[in-house]
């Protein structure tokens, strides 16, 4: 049990598939400017990549490994097609809006991460629920992402309006930065820089030093 | 057991799997696609009904748009067309064909859409035998991409009811304000032809001063969407030119007393 607690729990904080692996940055950066849109983006991601780790896992023991990425794609592909095609059945302004990212979905790296990763060693229900754990992960950080983009850069939530708009005759002054994707990459940083502050562990190793001014080290050598 | 990595085992897991996986994409696209089809032209019919400012709560989309009249209007002569079934009329299909539409010149696209199709489907709509909107549609390039949408006249031909776009790809916040009510509501009452008959409708950059010459004409700017805002100017200018809709609405003009029940102008 505390196993599949782990495994569910630990990709929210711990190993969470933006902050710490740095995968599917592109989607982050792009659904984000509005909550509501957001949350749709998060549903469907975490639905594709449940399912696909489950059906990755249950046919793990007979996929060859020479075309395993192969199988892999295809059916995340196949899982991506159906819900684009749900949500233009269902949802047809979300999907108006969410546009192209849903089938970007496909190149996520989360998804084929988790199915390479995971999938292909494990049982179906824990990959299932490795799957719901990344996905709840990626998600976690795109809301917090969006809530900022569009109370800084609109005034509002998932369209409803918290600070009125100058447009609107009320008194805040929408920041328009905030509604283009760069600023995504400042608050995914500092959401990083947070989560390391407080998770010390999650600190990389520097990947180079920068040498000391050789001056400074002869005159220390004095 | 086969070996995973035989050609065999390979071919097997490779084909089964594809086939299962089409299957099921086709069954879903197969069972979804009425339900899509009917979004899209849900979609269309509400701006063309926001556009003429013809909306309401009461009644059901499909009974208000029963009160529109859909006809084909021969774009070169400005006539209406009996020949063509407005139903089965595809306004992609004609503008893409090249016997039924024309290549614009460099100078002549202003609104950069490359082909003219010859016919448009434009709505009319009564008050009882009155006309008291006509419903043109527009299109023209943004800043990503085209935007289609829909303009409503009032029955002077002059006066703005509404501009409504059911498709563009502008930068949401920024150019996609076009589809802000606020932003929409400031085309009513504005005016397409200047006090001394020219063409002059107009998104400006900034906000219009009402003691401003030709404060008719023009409509206030999105803030950070100026290239948005010309595309639009551009997009009204072109098919309110001879290109477009000018010959038709010359023709409306002097048939004024154009009911439900006549045929053509």
């Amino acid at each position: 049990m505390s196993k599949a607690r782990e495994v569910l729990l630990n990709p929210i904080f711990n190993e969470n598939p933006i902050a710490l692996q740095i995968l599917g940055i592109c989607s982050a950066l792009a659904v984000t400017s509005n909550l509501y849109v957001t949350l749709i983006m998060c549903v469907a991601l975490t639905s594709v990549i449940c399912f696909s780790n489950l059906f990755v896992s249950l046919i793990r023991n007979h996929i060859p490994t020479n075309i395993r990425i192969i199988v892999q794609m295809t059916i995340i592909s196949s899982l991506v097609i159906l819900v684009d095609e749900i949500l233009k059945a269902f949802d047809y302004e979300t999907s108006k809006q969410i546009g192209v990212f849903v089938g970007l979905i496909i190149t996520n790296c989360i998804v084929m991460g988790r199915a390479e990763a995971y999938a292909m060693q494990n049982s179906a229900g824990m990959s299932f629920l490795d799957g719901l754990g990344n996905g709840l992960g990626y998600s976690v950080i795109l809301i917090v992402v969006a809530i900022f983009r569009e109370l800084i850069g609109a005034g509002s939530l998932a369209g409803y309006e918290i600070l009125p708009l100058v447009q609107n005759g009320g008194w805040y002054i929408g920041n328009n930065y905030f509604l283009l994707p760069p600023s995504s990459f400042v608050i995914i940083g500092l959401l990083i820089w947070a989560l390391r502050a407080w998770k010390t562990d999650q600190v990389e190793e520097p990947q180079f030093k920068i040498q000391s001014n050789s001056l400074e080290a002869e005159e220390r050598k004095v | 057991m086969i070996d995973n990595n035989s050609i065999k085992k390979i071919l097997i897991v490779g084909i089964s799997l594809c086939l299962v996986c089409s299957a099921i994409v086709s069954l879903a696209a197969i069972n979804l696609r009425d339900k899509q089809i009917e979004n899209a032209l849900n979609e269309q019919k509400i701006k063309i009904l926001a556009s003429a400012n013809l909306l309401s709560e009461e009644k059901t989309l499909e009974e208000i748009f029963s009160s529109i009249e859909e006809r084909i209007v021969d774009l070169e002569t400005g006539r209406f067309v009996n020949t063509i079934n407005p139903e089965t009329f595809d306004a992609n299909k004609v503008a893409k064909d090249p016997k039924t539409s024309i290549v614009l010149s460099n100078d002549q696209d202003i609104a950069l859409i490359k082909n003219r199709e010859n016919y448009a489907k434009i709505y009319l709509h009564y008050n009882d035998v009155e006309l008291n909107a006509v419903i043109l549609p527009v299109r023209g390039y943004g800043l990503w991409g085209t935007m289609y949408g829909y303009l409503a006249l009032e029955s002077d031909l002059n006066t703005i009811i509404g501009l409504e776009f059911y498709k563009d790809k502008e930068t949401p916040g920024l150019g996609a304000e076009i589809n802000n009510p606020k932003w929409k509501k400031l085309w009513k009452g504005k005016e397409i032809y200047s006090n001394n008959g020219e063409l002059a409708i107009q998104v400006i950059k900034g906000s219009v001063m009402t003691d401003d010459s030709g404060f008719n004409n023009k409509v206030d700017g999105l803030s950070g969407a100026t290239i948005t805002g010309n595309g639009v100017t551009n997009l009204l200018q072109f098919w309110l030119s001879d290109l477009g809709f000018q010959p038709f609405l010359n023709q409306l003009k002097n048939n004024k007393t154009l009911s439900m029940e006549s045929g053509d102008v």
